[in-house]
């Protein structure tokens, strides 16, 4: 009975490693900022380059950093969630334009609706790695104090946002 | 034909403008040129995750080769860079993960496993060798052997 039995043990030890590396998304890395403090920038807006707009403007409110650009396919995936939220004025979202053309990124809000609160331009791209950023789109959860506590890898899709994203915000608004 | 001929020379010269570009040394200093490959050989690129930056083309891969050139021009070490990266990126980018007691498995995993391996082995060789040698054989069965051998062997036995 021994026989078969080590042999199936180290096999099912096996099969339920493999299953759990199955089900971890390679893609999804766990960013080292999460309950840090967002990195400070003072970046030109989008709409108004002579003015700017830096993280502590935002200080005593919780707010979504959303990443996104006109070269990029995904953020016209989660675009229309973006707009639904902000429909429903529960939080600011505020847009980092990344290596975008300032003109490209005007036309694209343009044409699919400008769900931010505001958006700066990151034309080289820095503040994107000071902020970890390899996948565009990319959201952040900032809360009150300017910790970062969430950080969405690819499209806001509506499920992130009810289940993960919305509850956490939340959360954060009320303490 | 002859603009066809120039055409397909022109073609398989572009891989090569591609490895210009990715190339990149720095003009001056050929030091701090050694020091930025080398370290950009130690990190991983996010976007295609199985290059390095330095291999990598990618853009984000570009980005973060200027800012090792940057530091560097800055006059930050090595380690400094390597941390700038880790703090944003986490322990992914670096190839050579670090000794903690998250990656204690990743590290001693392989050679524990090996080690139990090899333990098992010896365990069965000398356990099988002890039932060969504790079984000898009856007169029954040489009798047996003796005549499944034929007679040609009759004679060399002592």
């Amino acid at each position: 009975m021994n026989r078969y039995l080590i042999p199936l043990a180290v096999f099912m030890v096996l099969v339920v490693f493999l299953a759990i590396g199955l089900r971890l998304n390679p893609r999804e890395v766990p960013s080292p900022l999460i309950g840090k403090p967002a990195p400070a920038f003072q970046l030109a807006q989008l709409h108004e380059s002579g003015k700017a707009l830096g993280k502590e403007d935002m200080r005593g409110q919780v707010w979504l950093l959303n990443v996104w650009a006109s070269w990029c396919v995904s953020c016209r995936e989660e675009h229309p969630v973006l707009l639904e939220l902000a429909k429903r004025n529960v939080v600011p979202i505020y847009g980092l334009n990344y290596k975008d053309k300032r003109d490209d990124a005007l036309g694209w809000l343009k044409q699919f609706g400008d769900p931010y609160a505001l958006s700066v331009v990151d034309g080289d791209g820095r503040v994107g790695i000071d902020y970890g950023v390899y996948g565009v789109p990319e959201t952040f959860v900032i809360d009150k104090a300017g910790v970062i506590r969430y950080k969405q890898i690819g499209p806001v899709t509506p499920e992130a946002l009810k289940d993960k994203i919305l509850p956490l915000v939340q959360q954060l608004q009320q303490s | 034909m002859r603009a066809t001929i120039l055409l397909l020379i022109l073609l398989l010269a572009l891989p090569f403008a591609a490895c210009a570009q990715t190339a990149q040394p720095m003009p001056d200093d050929p030091v701090a040129n050694k020091r930025a490959v080398q370290l950009a050989d130690q990190l991983r690129c996010l976007v295609c995750q199985n290059q390095t930056i330095a291999d990598s083309n990618a853009e984000l891969a570009l980005d973060l080769r200027r800012q090792i050139r940057e530091q560097i021009a800055e006059g930050k070490s090595d380690g400094q860079i390597v941390d700038f990266m880790v703090e944003r990126y986490g322990d992914f980018v670096l190839y050579r993960p670090p000794l903690k007691a998250t990656t204690l498995f990743l590290w001693f995993g392989p050679p524990v496993l090996l080690l139990l391996g090899i333990i098992f082995l010896l365990r069965y060789l000398s356990s099988r060798r002890k039932r060969v040698e504790q079984q000898p054989l009856s007169a029954g069965d040489r009798r047996v052997a003796e005549a499944l051998l034929g007679n040609e062997n009759e004679g060399e036995r002592k």
